[in-house]
């Protein structure tokens, strides 16, 4: 690691209206570093890369490269002095192939060359560590290799300053290995790394130092290798927290939820559940483990009746009536009209769970606004549960008419999460309720999780963390390619054991798809 | 690259989103905008025509407002004008884009017209205009509902689809003409029933367009109330805005696009029962007159919002009649009036811009520091 600054800003402070984004915050970055953007949703880390990138223009400030005064007007300007931004959400053309979306607008003609350029991008490939299919088409990738292909796009364009905006948010335990490697041998060739993330056990294991943000204001920088977590978490968050997550006996189970052999195929006749057999006991939170995609949402679209199933039954037994109804090929409302109380925090808030654009008392309305005879709708009740739920869950909002897509991604999952807990589930289903959120407010979600399941309510929480997953969930299950690969008990349950079962008959699938 | 490294330009200006607008401020910009709007027309009005801008502009008041009987037209055409875009707005608010406004009018007409002209002696005055109101409503409603149902089942294209049912109508209409022709050969039906007057919707007193006036007012006022306080309004957008959440709450969404066409229709088909049995007491292809059209202006421009849609409205018809009077007076060509409407236009439209942004000079900052 040599000592001399990629790039460095001094006190650079950005307004958007009264609100301040960031105030006077100082950022070194050295070349064949890595330094981690740590804070909290909405403190401020993405607006300040933007700066950097040419998408905002700072209000006041200056920006260093190579020691030189700099002016970034434009993500051009950004270009010109070597800085390459990947997002958070990938900007790449879906019906191109890799190569085609790397050379994408460069204006020198040589770089233009896709022979050319396909023989530079195999030489990236394997100068870092990537895998990828330079002839792939994007509509076919995951997200990991989408993700690989931004990464190389700025790479390909000369960037010696990389910025990831949240890059392990959308990735499995084993592709976020897979990019730290990357990452380090990027930093190996003395490449300036800036990754911004809100998970400590990554900033740790990745980063060289820590820059720490919090409402905007620079806090402080720390070297990785001096510090730990919970003295990032209280720079972080401004005061003490605790990491842990307490974990109850359940009392008295009883059988809430049991599917059987259930089967459904997406509307291009894909299978995306192949026989899934379980069952959910209340006083339990039982976890979902598996890859992205693994058919975890479909399962929980089944249950709520948002799938058109194949074959199997959904038994969901009631405890008031004791009696047990079949949920399969009824629609939401009727599954509401049997007496199911049953709550779905779906993977898509914004564009399931709630209205971006509606205020917080009209999303609260969803599930309520039909109750009655009247022609028109009662908007008291709605507002008074949004103030409930604003002062209990601490929701941060001017009042009860801001739109919920003004809101940061965490208030907007305590919105959602706050409506469907009013509904007084018996059974509660969560997908990723915490993805994309903070450390105050995941736990806030995980303890809101727990006391459901105290209450007696069968929770099913499908997480990506596994280290999450194990601390909170009574059991685990594991599921690939839309299959059950084991269920195992999340007291005695070790990652290494989660993480085989998640690509359990991976090899033999893959063969079977290359046949097709 | 050397170039800019050593001297540091800063922009001159960028622009900066204004994070909350007071109604005040909003208002603010747009009179200054129309101000302006105002201005640069007058610029253009002595370099196109050398004539005194203040007295064109006096002629353009005039003609809305120069007599009662101008006065009366003018509300006359706001009315017809909101009438339709009351019709189009529960769909745009649902993302459907009813361009097919038009012809559903032209429809509700003709169906006006072939109650008039096959009942109108057979029936009694007050059972006629029953007649005709449910024939004009079902005509709209139908044309409306045709793509509506191929967009619920099959997920078909509504702009193109409504669009194509205007053709139909219009072609409709001018079938029907030839049938209806009086006296034959003319290519025009003339007054319907001019003796008898049957099927004419009563007059109030001594104005012709009072009653008209007063159905619009008070469909505005129930279309306000039912986007707003309804719970069809809040299905409506709720699907407009995310159909997978729409699914999700358990909402038909099949349905609610099916019932708010049909409603988008029927409306059309009363502004049609209002044109031809109301004022024209004919019908011709040109009934509609492009309102069909304009009616998805004033709709976006009051942004869905009914009570603003009479402003809208308002404005788009003055413009039009102000026009018409400096083209008449002045002997101008026409399409000089349409100059001046697009130039007060994009002054309008584009002053939404200033209100959700305000630009910020460099300078400025450096004297505070």
């Amino acid at each position: 690691m040599s000592n001399s600054p990629a790039i460095e800003l001094k006190g650079i402070t950005k307004r958007f209206g009264t609100v301040i984004a960031n105030k006077n915050v100082n950022l070194v970055v050295n070349k064949g570093e890595i330094l981690a953007v740590l804070g909290e949703n909405g403190s401020g880390k993405t607006t300040l890369m933007n700066m950097i990138s040419g998408i905002y223009y700072p209000d006041e400030g200056q920006i260093f490269v190579d020691g030189k005064e700099v002016l970034i007007r434009s993500p051009k300007d950004a270009f010109k002095y070597k800085i390459g931004m990947i997002h958070q959400h990938f900007k790449l053309v879906d019906v191109f192939n890799a190569t085609e979306n790397i050379v994408l607008g460069i204006k020198d003609k040589k770089k233009y060359n896709l022979k050319e350029a396909e023989k530079e991008v195999a030489e990236i490939t394997h100068k870092y560590g990537f895998e990828i299919d330079p002839k792939k088409k994007i509509y076919e990738m995951s997200v990991s290799e989408k993700q690989t292909v931004e990464i190389i796009k700025v790479l390909y364009r000369g960037a010696e300053i990389l910025i990831l905006d949240e890059p392990t948010a959308v990735l499995t335990p084993q592709e976020t290995e897979k990019l730290f490697n990357v990452l380090r041998r990027m930093r190996e060739d003395n490449k300036s790394i800036i990754i911004i993330t809100h998970k400590l056990h990554e900033v740790l294991e990745i980063s060289d130092r820590v820059t720490v943000l919090r409402k905007g204001e620079y806090i402080d920088t720390v070297n990785t290798k001096q510090t730990n977590e919970s003295e990032l978490t209280e720079m972080m968050v401004g005061k003490k927290v605790s990491l842990n997550i307490e974990r109850t006996e359940p009392k008295n189970p009883e059988d809430r939820l049991r599917v059987n052999g259930l089967s459904c195929k997406s509307s291009d006749g894909r299978q995306v559940l192949d026989n899934v057999s379980f069952t959910a006991r209340s006083g339990e939170i039982l976890g979902i483990a598996g890859i992205a995609g693994s058919g975890q949402r479909e399962l929980l679209e089944a249950i709520a009746g948002l799938q058109n199933i194949s074959s199997g039954e959904i038994l969901y037994n009631d405890p008031k009536k004791n009696e047990t109804v079949n949920l399969r090929d009824k629609t939401p409302v009727q599954i509401r009209d049997l007496g199911v109380r049953l709550s779905f925090v779906p993977e898509d808030r914004l564009g399931m769970g709630l209205v971006g654009s509606m205020d917080i008392t009209d999303n609260m309305m969803l599930r309520s606004y039909k109750k009655g005879h009247s022609f028109f709708v009662d908007r008291k009740k709605p507002k008074n549960l949004a103030e409930d739920i604003i002062k209990s869950l601490e929701v941060s909002t001017p009042g009860t008419s801001t739109p919920v897509r003004r809101l940061s991604g965490g208030n907007v999952q305590k919105v959602l999460v706050g409506r469907e807990i009013a509904l007084n589930p018996k059974l509660l289903m969560a997908a990723y309720p915490v993805r994309g959120l903070d450390i105050n407010s995941s736990y806030l979600i995980y303890n809101l999780l727990n006391k459901q399941k105290e209450n007696g309510v069968a929770v099913i929480f499908v997480g990506e963390d596994l280290d999450v997953l194990i601390e909170l969930c009574d059991r685990i299950m594991v599921i690939n390619s839309g299959r059950v690969t084991g269920i195992v008990d999340g007291r005695t349950a070790v990652k290494e054991e989660i993480g085989l079962l998640m690509t359990k008959n991976h090899e033999t699938e893959d063969d079977a798809n290359g046949k097709e | 690259m050397a170039r800019n490294e050593n001297k540091v330009k800063e922009p001159l200006f960028h622009i900066v989103k204004r994070s909350s607008v007071k109604w005040y401020q909003a208002w603010g910009v747009r009179i200054a905008s129309i101000a302006a709007a105002l201005i640069v027309c007058a610029l253009v009005t002595m370099f196109l025509t050398g004539k005194d801008p203040l007295k064109v502009y006096e002629t353009m008041i005039n003609g809305a407002f120069g007599s009662e009987k101008r006065i009366w037209n003018l509300l006359q055409g706001i009315a017809m004008l909101l009438s339709v875009s009351l019709a189009v707005t529960p769909a745009f608010k649902m993302r459907f884009w009813n361009i097919g406004a038009e012809g559903q009018v032209l429809i509700g007409g003709l169906a006006t017209a072939a109650c008039m002209i096959y009942f109108g002696d057979k029936l009694p005055t007050w059972a006629l205009i029953i007649v005709m109101l449910v024939a004009s409503i079902a005509a709209g409603a139908i044309w409306a509902f045709i793509p509506a149902f191929f967009k619920a089942n099959w997920n078909t294209n509504e702009t193109l689809f409504t669009l194509m049912m205007n053709y139909v109508g219009i072609q409709l209409v001018s079938y029907f003409v030839t049938v209806w022709e009086v006296p034959k050969g003319s290519g025009q039906i003339g007054i319907i029933n001019q003796s008898t007057r049957a099927g004419w919707l009563p007059t109030i007193g001594d104005y012709d367009y009072l009653l008209n006036i007063i159905v619009v007012l008070v469909m505005t006022i129930g279309m306000y109330i039912y986007l707003r306080y309804s719970k069809h309004g809040y299905e409506i957008s709720v699907v407009g805005e995310s159909e997978n959440t729409a699914r999700y709450v358990g909402i038909n969404v099949k349905k609610v696009i099916i019932r708010t066409m049909l409603l988008s229709g029927a409306i059309c088909g009363i502004t049609g029962l209002l044109l031809v049995a109301g004022t024209n007491h004919t019908i011709t292809t040109s009934t509609a007159d492009g309102r069909g059209f304009t009616a998805i202006m004033v709709s976006w421009l009051a942004k869905f919002n009914p009570i603003m849609m009479i402003l809208t409205s308002f404005l788009l018809v003055f413009m039009q009649k102000g026009a018409n009077e400096i083209s008449t007076v002045y002997r101008i060509n026409q399409s000089f009036s349409d100059i001046i409407t697009g130039i007060i236009l994009f002054f309008i439209i584009g002053c939404e811009f200033f209100i959700n942004y305000r630009i910020v000079f460099r300078h400025k900052n450096k004297e505070e520091k």
